[in-house]
């Protein structure tokens, strides 16, 4: 009796234990962001306002300004490259998960693992050397592309990972029903691992959207504004570095918002997205 | 693919008319370098109901996925020998494997609604491949496959819920709704009641007896008694000295259980090993 007791305690206090740690970790990592979100905040609270959102920028001294075309810049670029990056990026995926238990699906493996470790300035040269040169200008078209690159592995990764949890039992209960592979892949196994999926392809935007290395050589930035993809493009991230780089105490502050601003762009396209993807039968 | 080029390649011998029903003819199957199969040879007859008993590991399911070229799935599988569905080997090459998986259906141990999709989404899919699109056809055919499974009533108002947000025993005759909903000729179920209470066993049951006037139903079960509630004939198999399953002894379900020709097989009705 005394020992069944024993062991009882013994168990539930090593549950305890286990359970505090687990929300101690939780703790730290949530207090990290909310340390960071809320260190741009303040120092950039003299800035956010709409007019930060809706104006261009001001020549040093005047008042006021905004980063309305690094914004627009940085929603084109993110657009451009998850345009390109997640369709490759999700049949690479499926292609890993479904077709690559042989050599070939190793050395994609492989090569995947070893672009998403290569630093974000090298593809950033590498698409100056490949876009930027034989188009003769820096452009929005290179700079998505240097992007889309950077995406690629990710959510090629994530796809893979994720579609292969999907179980053996609904493959084989979509085979069994004379469903040919191609169509258990896209309209079981997809569908099943529809989340992660979702999940990898904002954990690619997320990676991207504050890039700012790659784009020196590729978007360059453009106080005018859009002016179409084949020229440059202004990008929240640029703006941030030049600002931040600046001997200016009000520049300094501007990039301070903007860093903001980015975050909380990245989190209302995570939020949207998520939302529009898991409304049925959740 | 590997599997068709290590088949034995003997000139192609077509039975003259069509004989309806299953002809398997020494089959053979593996796992790799296991095998899980030896020789096994029967004539599953049409509109009956053919239950495969054996202790756990004999390769009872083993047997079933090789009359629907489900076996082949496993990665490193192979099979040998032939399987006659209706006269035709679906092992000779050139047969696609989905057109024979189309005729042959099958309901798995584990009720497996796709979880992503709707009841009536769940027995649509294996129409909607079919190219059946018009709506009105659509939602006649599922309604049929439901009702054939004696599962419509149940379900009629949640027919836009998850198929997982039923029970399990509805789940496994949404499981059977689905392989009819696309007209096989065949029914293969591995043990289709073992996640099942009693009730929903013997729906199922009196499922598998309804169903034997329009299919060729091939049963596994670990249950004596279900064995010979439900089905005509009875197979049953047993481990080598490999390991690999044998056929020891095939025959109508009523005198198997009451007059077994072999030892082994009265052994293992009567409960003496297993
Ligand atoms: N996917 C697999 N890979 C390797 N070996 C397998 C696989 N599936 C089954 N086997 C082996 O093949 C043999 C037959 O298995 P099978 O599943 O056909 O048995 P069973 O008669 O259906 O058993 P149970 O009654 O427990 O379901 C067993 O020895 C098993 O270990
Ligand atoms: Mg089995």
């Amino acid at each position: 009796m005394t020992t069944d007791m024993q062991v009882y305690l013994r168990r539930r206090t090593t549950s305890y234990l286990m359970v505090g740690l687990c929300g101690l970790a939780t703790l730290v990592a949530v207090s990290i962001l909310l340390l960071v979100v809320g260190y741009t905040l303040v120092k950039g609270i003299a800035f956010l306002n709409l007019d930060f959102v809706t104006q261009t920028a001001q020549p040093l001294g005047e008042p006021g300004g905004g980063i309305r075309h690094e914004i627009i810049g940085t929603l084109v670029l993110v657009a451009l490259a998850s345009v390109l990056g997640i369709p490759v990026g999700l049949l690479a995926g499926a292609y890993l998960s479904e077709f690559g238990g042989g050599r070939t699906g190793l050395v994609v493996r492989l090569v995947a693992d070893v672009l998403t470790g290569v630093p974000s300035v090298v593809v950033g040269i590498f698409v100056y050397v490949l876009v930027v040169q034989p188009m003769g200008t820096f452009s929005a078209l290179s700079g998505g592309v240097a992007l889309a690159i950077i995406m690629l592995p990710v959510v090629a990764r994530t796809t893979e990972e994720m579609m292969r949890l999907v179980p053996a039992t609904y493959r084989e209960a979509a085979l069994a029903l004379g469903i040919p592979r191609w169509r258990m892949i896209v309209s079981v196994v997809m569908p099943g691992a529809m989340v992660g999926i979702v999940t990898g392809s904002m954990l690619g935007i997320a990676r991207i959207a504050g890039e700012t290395a790659p784009l020196i050589f590729t978007a360059l930035g453009n106080r005018f504004g859009f002016a179409g993809l084949g020229q440059p493009i202004a990008a929240m991230p640029l703006q941030i570095w030049r600002y931040a780089v600046s001997a200016y105490d009000t520049w300094h502050q501007q990039a301070w918002a903007a860093s903001f601003l980015l975050v909380m762009l990245v989190l209302v396209i995570s939020i949207t997205v998520r939302w529009l993807t898991s409304r049925r039968y959740h | 693919m590997v599997m068709q080029e290590e088949r034995t390649m003997e000139p192609q011998t077509t039975p003259g008319p069509a004989t309806r029903g299953i002809v398997v003819q020494k089959l053979n199957a593996w796992y790799g370098p296991l095998q899980a199969l030896r020789d096994v040879s029967l004539t599953i007859l049409p509109n009956r109901v053919t239950s495969v008993i054996g202790p756990s590991g004999c390769g009872k399911s083993t047997f079933i996925r090789c009359l629907n070229r489900m076996h082949e799935v496993v990665p490193g599988a192979r099979v040998q020998g032939k399987v006659l569905l209706d006269g035709e080997d679906i092992y000779a090459p050139g047969v696609d494997p989905v057109r024979v998986r189309r005729r042959v259906g099958m309901v798995f141990q584990r009720p497996n609604p796709f979880p992503t999709m709707s009841v009536f989404d769940n027995v649509a899919a294996g129409l909607r491949l079919n190219g059946l699109r018009r709506p009105g056809q659509m939602s006649d055919a599922v309604e049929r496959a439901l009702q054939q499974a004696a599962l419509w009533d149940e379900v009629k108002d949640k027919l836009k819920q998850s198929g997982s947000a039923l029970s399990g025993g509805q789940q496994q005759r949404l499981c059977i709704a689905r392989a009819l909903a696309v007209q096989p000729e065949v029914l293969l179920m591995d043990e289709p009641c073992s996640a099942l209470d009693p009730v929903a066993t013997s729906r199922i049951e009196d499922l598998v007896r309804a169903l034997k006037e329009r299919y060729t139903i091939v049963i596994v079960t670990h249950n004596m008694q279900q064995a010979a509630r439900v089905s005509d004939m009875t197979a049953f198999l047993l481990m080598g000295d490999d390991r690999a399953g044998e056929l020891i002894e095939y025959g109508q379900t009523r005198q198997m259980f009451t007059n077994p020709r072999d030892e082994r097989t009265e052994a293992y009705i009567t409960g003496r090993f297993g």
